[in-house]
């Protein structure tokens, strides 16, 4: 313990000492900066990663936290925020919603983090909305999700469901002409939720007919009775939302039972590169999946990122959606601070929400902040190869994020 | 049911009975080990999953190697993995028996706890050694795809093969069981222990053997699930509960038990979900089973009352 | 007094036993720990209701349920319903299609408020609900096994496929539950925040002494005629049996008991925590509160309270500072248990500590100064002459 003191005292010295060298390049007064109640220092400030690495999440979990610590790492290359290096605590959630909020909990009362990047699901979210709205914290969330939500507190970097469903539905009613849906997904809320914005869509703008829905279990690993169904229903499309373990029992038994890419289009909301790894890439092939991001999109800014994350995380390591959006969340917090001129929570806030804030540099290519704290940002959707990459087919413009639907609820 | 065809029906009907038929040899194979585990020595062992899921992943860590170094190999390596699979999960179950069951075989309730550390352990243990992530073993093209008897049928091949591969394993184990030497030991351990020591059978190498069997079998299943689902650390824990239901609503001490208990549950739960959409058949299923349990304790065979 | 001394505090040790852990929760806890530390061990101390009920259920009663989970999430669910409900109100609500109802309702396009949500709008009902939802479901559960002799590990696996069953349901049905979120964001309790500082020390010594009161129960319980013959029933059912006494019934008793008490604890934690969810209902928190009564010693009611408070204290910690590690050490340490250690804490304490305590009992001098206060006593009565 006395150790680390000296450590820290010894730090922050030098960080004084470097700061009287740097004081011209510096223009922001630290005192200002310091006082604002949270972890920062003079040479540093501390932001808390709040993922599962253990427990059935930390499958998907493992690419945004390695993401988020490559977008820290590159800013501290940069010269850090305001000048002060970013220091990460990282705290396990462990695939346990309480367990978020506990962890949320002493991220911002005892460690007093300026930041958090975190929370996957949505039941982990929804857990530690509460505190990090009673302590007054900073939540960067980096999944694409149902919407219906929209708090002070937190940044969605992520797509909310109607960015994503209403472009790609577009797209397979232009490109295929399909008429009928088949809709399957987990029981949970995010497919739910999905579905629905989705039936409502079909029915009431494409004119299309809904033959069936469906919902597993999450983890089910049964679906002879459901694909028999579709069998049955012969939709144009199957729009699935199925998550997790059970898309690898899916796509195997879809392909065993003779449904493949050439014969049935299939649509899923659900699956990025993380999950191709379990599914396999020769279970895909020639299904199409709808997505703000691909590993495979051709731009600059990807192309950096892509080889940045490999030379960080290892050359067999791909990346995902959510990776991609988690990889946001520094960037966009660091726009907003240096905006702000503070790690000030409220007026961190208010700068993400009132300076429009953009990223040029984002490897799905450009993202702007709107003032309900979601993304603006493009709708792609991509045909998955047997190498388990996908090829993009559709693009969509910019859309504009929209957490509480009108006609949709 | 007026807009189809009567080839159309009879084709989903067809179909939808095979269904049924594979997620009955899912469920038996999934029960076979444990039945033998629980059923003839009576250890509840939760880590019955991960050794399912030690299977799936030697099954893995065979498929990588082969297309590495031996791509003349891919299109066979699947049986080969299956074997291995089975030694491995058996001799890792040999080792835990050793080190752990055999010291708690006088208080049954508490292997419960012990194994459940276990599976803790080895959860972890695929999670340092494969990743969190969720892994895949390419499967050979002859085991992909479907076969497909008139136009409209489609009946899966690795449903097919998971079929013929539990009836091999059932045949096998029931030959082991009734028909060998050391089957016969296992039953007389079963009934008598001190008496069964005392006429010369070691009875603490059969323990071993069977455990060991049981383990054994449990990785045969994770092999032959990697056909049909993903592997993942926490894949084990899918499985255990699904487990436990068909051995006890089977009975546990009676193998046809188990038998006839997978087919009806499997039975039951495709045909619901074929007419009721949703989690909703899923909790039909448990319903039935649980109050089947409690109007007929023992289960579907057995002989006298549970204690 | 000799009544409450050996009924109630079980005799010296008992007593002694009981003063080091009301001191420790309800003094020295509070007293060292900051407000955040202190919150954490009032959601510890919420599984500790469980881990007593298995003591009852499984320590004494040789019951094993691997269902506890169940009752705990009953109990939370009832609270986290009322607490939902008012948190609710069509002002709070009013950016919603149906202002007044949940807003998971909304979500779902319900328009009205279920009818089995409407009595949990009364503080009382809910309170009642705590306790005789759980204990209606383990009567019904309890009565169709145990009357056809059920038991030992048949019980607690169709237990576990109970867990499986209501997990399965409250997450398909999540219009009418909240689904896999659970009910989140509770906020107040007749107007009282329940989120503030003041209101957690409160809630945590309300909790606090709601154990103690239950444990004080249990231990009431244990050591009436009733705890005798669960003891004697756990060894020899039959004897018990052909001794006249209806075994089933003693069971399903201990059975309901044991759920109430859990629920209790449920519901404290969805006060204290601020949401309840569908994971406190499953099959992993019904083996871990095992696995507390088990490293507590399962047939300790102290014991079991320490041993809750050591695993999760010790899951924070680990998890804290080695979070790819603590796996490892948890399955190891149940393990380790079980294998060496089959009463727990508890077995430890009454091998090893008791020569600590050995001293005490070996002083003499107490022994002297109680004669000489009976003397005196003796002396007394006759000066006054009674």
């Amino acid at each position: 313990m006395k150790s680390n003191l000296a450590i820290s005292r010894l730090r922050k010295l030098i960080g004084v000492a470097l700061g009287i060298t740097l004081a011209s390049n510096i223009s922001i007064a630290s005192a200002g900066v310091n006082d604002t109640g949270l972890a920062v220092t003079d040479a540093a400030v501390k932001v808390g990663i709040l993922h599962s690495l253990t427990g059935t999440m930390a499958i998907s979990e493992t690419g945004a936290q390695e993401a988020e610590k490559l977008a820290i790492k590159q800013i501290n290359d940069m010269g850090g925020i305001l000048g002060r290096k970013i220091e990460i605590i990282q705290e396990d959630g462990a695939s346990d919603w309480p367990t978020f909020a506990e962890k949320s909990r002493k991220l911002l009362v005892k460690d007093k983090v300026a930041a958090v990047f975190g929370c996957w699901t949505s039941a982990s979210r929804k857990a530690a909305l509460p505190v990090f709205e009673k302590e007054n914290g900073l939540l960067y969330y980096p999944t694409f999700y149902e919407g219906l939500e929209q708090s002070h507190n937190v940044i969605y970097t992520g797509q909310e469901a109607t960015q994503q469903i209403l472009a790609g539905l577009d797209w397979v009613a232009r490109e295929k002409g399909a008429k009928t849906f088949y809709l399957i997904g987990s029981d949970y809320i995010w497919p739910r939720t999905s579905m629905k914005i989705a039936r409502k869509h079909i029915e009431n703008v494409l004119g299309g007919k809904v033959v069936g829905e469906e919902y597993k279990p999450l983890g089910n690993t049964q679906f002879g009775s459901v694909i028999n169904k579709i069998r049955l229903k012969k939709p144009d499309v199957i729009y699935a939302a199925v998550v997790g373990g059970s898309n690898v029992a899916w796509f195997k038994q879809l392909k065993a039972a003779g449904i493949t890419g050439q014969k049935q289009t299939l649509l899923t909301l659900s699956v990025t590169e993380d999950e191709v790894l379990g599914i396999g890439g020769e279970n895909l092939e020639g299904f199409y999946s709808v997505m703000k991001y691909f590993q495979s999109q051709d731009n600059e800014n990807n192309k950096a990122f892509v080889k940045a994350f490999k030379d960080m995380h290892g050359d067999d390591s791909v990346i995902g959606d959510v990776t991609q959006a988690a990889y946001l969340g520094p960037w966009l917090w660091k726009a907003a601070v240096e905006k702000a001129g503070s790690f000030d929570v409220d007026k961190v806030v208010k700068a993400s929400e009132t300076s429009g804030i953009e990223l040029t540099t984002a490897p799905e290519g450009y993202v702007k902040l709107h003032p309900n704290h979601h993304l603006w940002s493009k709708t792609r959707v991509a045909k998955w190869n047997k190498d388990g990459q996908a090829t993009i087919v559709f693009t969509s413009d910019l859309i504009e994020p929209n957490p509480f639907p009108e006609g949709y609820q | 049911m007026g807009e189809y065809t009567a080839q159309e029906l009879l084709s989903i009907f067809a179909m939808q009975g095979f269904s049924g038929l594979s997620l009955f040899s899912v469920l038996l194979l999934m029960a076979l080990g444990l039945a033998i585990i629980f059923g003839q020595m009576g250890v509840i062992n939760m880590a019955h999953g991960e050794f399912m899921a030690v299977g799936a992943y030697t099954t893995y860590l065979i498929s990588v190697l082969s297309e590495e170094y031996f791509p003349g190999f891919v299109e066979y390596y699947f049986i080969f993995a299956i074997a291995l699979s089975f030694l491995v999960a058996g001799a890792l179950g040999y080792l835990a028996e050793l080190a752990l069951i055999r010291h708690l075989y006088k208080r049954p309730l508490d292997t419960l706890l012990a194994t459940w550390g276990l599976s803790l352990i080895m959860q972890q243990g695929f999670r340092s050694i494969f990743g969190a992530r969720e892994v895949s073993p390419t499967l050979p093209d002859w085991l992909m795809g479907s076969y497909q008897p008139i136009e409209s049928i489609d009946i899966p091949i690795n449903g097919m093969f998971v079929l013929g591969l539990t009836t091999f394993v059932t045949l096998a184990v029931f030959y082991l069981m009734f028909k060998s030497s050391w089957g016969l030991r296992v039953r007389a351990t079963t009934q008598n222990r001190v008496m069964s020591g005392a006429v010369g059978i070691n009875t603490k190498k059969v323990d071993r053997l069977t455990f060991a069997l049981g383990c054994g079998i449990a990785g045969i299943a994770g092999a032959a699930f990697t056909t049909i689902a993903s592997t993942g650390p926490t894949t084990g824990s899918l499985y255990i509960v699904d487990t436990f239901m068909v051995v006890v609503f089977g009975g546990a001490a009676s193998l046809y038990g188990t038998i006839a208990s997978a087919f009806s549950i499997a039975q039951a739960q495709s045909i619901l979900e074929f007419f009721i959409s949703g989690s909703m058949a899923k909790v039909f299923t448990l319903l039935a089973i649980v109050i089947f349990l409690m109007l007929r304790p023992e289960g579907l065979f057995a002989s006298k009352v549970r204690k | 007094m000799g009544f409450v001394y050996d009924r109630l505090l079980g005799g010296k040790n008992g007593a002694i036993g009981m003063a080091i852990l009301a001191a420790l929760i309800l003094l020295i806890l509070p007293m060292m720990l900051d407000l955040f530390r202190l919150n954490l061990v009032g959601k510890y101390l919420t599984y500790a209701f469980a881990a007593v009920s298995l003591v009852l259920l499984w320590g004494y009663g040789g019951i094993l349920s691997l269902g506890q989970g169940v009752f705990f999430g009953l109990g939370g669910y009832c609270m986290a319903m009322f607490l939902k409900l008012e948190a609710s109100d069509p002002e709070s609500t009013k950016i919603q299609s149906t202002p007044g109802i949940p807003d998971f309702m909304d979500w779902n396009q319900l328009t009205q408020l279920p009818w089995f949500w409407e009595p949990f709008n009364s503080f009382g009902f809910t309170v009642l609900a705590v306790l005789l939802v759980p204990a209606v479901f383990a009567f019904i559960i309890g009565y169709s096994m145990f009357k056809r002799r059920v038991g030992g590990v048949y019980f607690a696996i169709i237990t576990q496929i109970i867990a499986l069953i209501l997990t399965v349901l409250i997450v398909g049905q999540q219009g009418y539950t909240g689904g896999i979120n659970g009910i989140t964001d509770l906020k107040t309790l007749h107007g009282w925040d329940i989120r503030e500082d003041s209101a957690k020390y409160i809630l945590y010594f309300v909790n606090a002494i709601l154990l103690f009161s239950v444990i004080l129960l249990s231990r009431f319980i244990l050591t009436s005629k009733f705890g005798r013959l669960l003891l004697a029933m756990k060894d020899k059912e039959d004897r018990v049996r052909f001794s006249g006494y209806d075994v089933s019934n003693f069971k399903i008793f201990v059975f309901c008991i044991s759920a109430i008490i859990s629920a209790i604890g449920g519901a404290m934690f969805t006060l204290q925590v601020g949401f309840m969810s569908p994971s406190f209902v499953g099959i992993v928190p019904s083996i871990e509160m095992v696995i507390f009564a088990a490293v507590g010693g399962r047939m300790s009611l102290i014991g079991v309270v320490y041993g809750t408070l050591l695993v999760n204290y010790g899951k924070t910690i680990f998890s804290e500072t080695f979070p790819e590690l603590w796996l490892y050490l948890m399955g190891a340490l149940f393990i380790a248990v079980v294998m060496y250690f089959p009463n727990g804490l508890a077995g430890i304490w009454d091998k090893h500590g008791g020569k600590l305590f050995g001293f005490i009992q070996n002083m003499k001098y107490i022994g002297v100064v109680r004669s000489m206060l009976d003397k005196k006593r003796l002396v007394k009565a006759e000066v006054s002459g009674e």
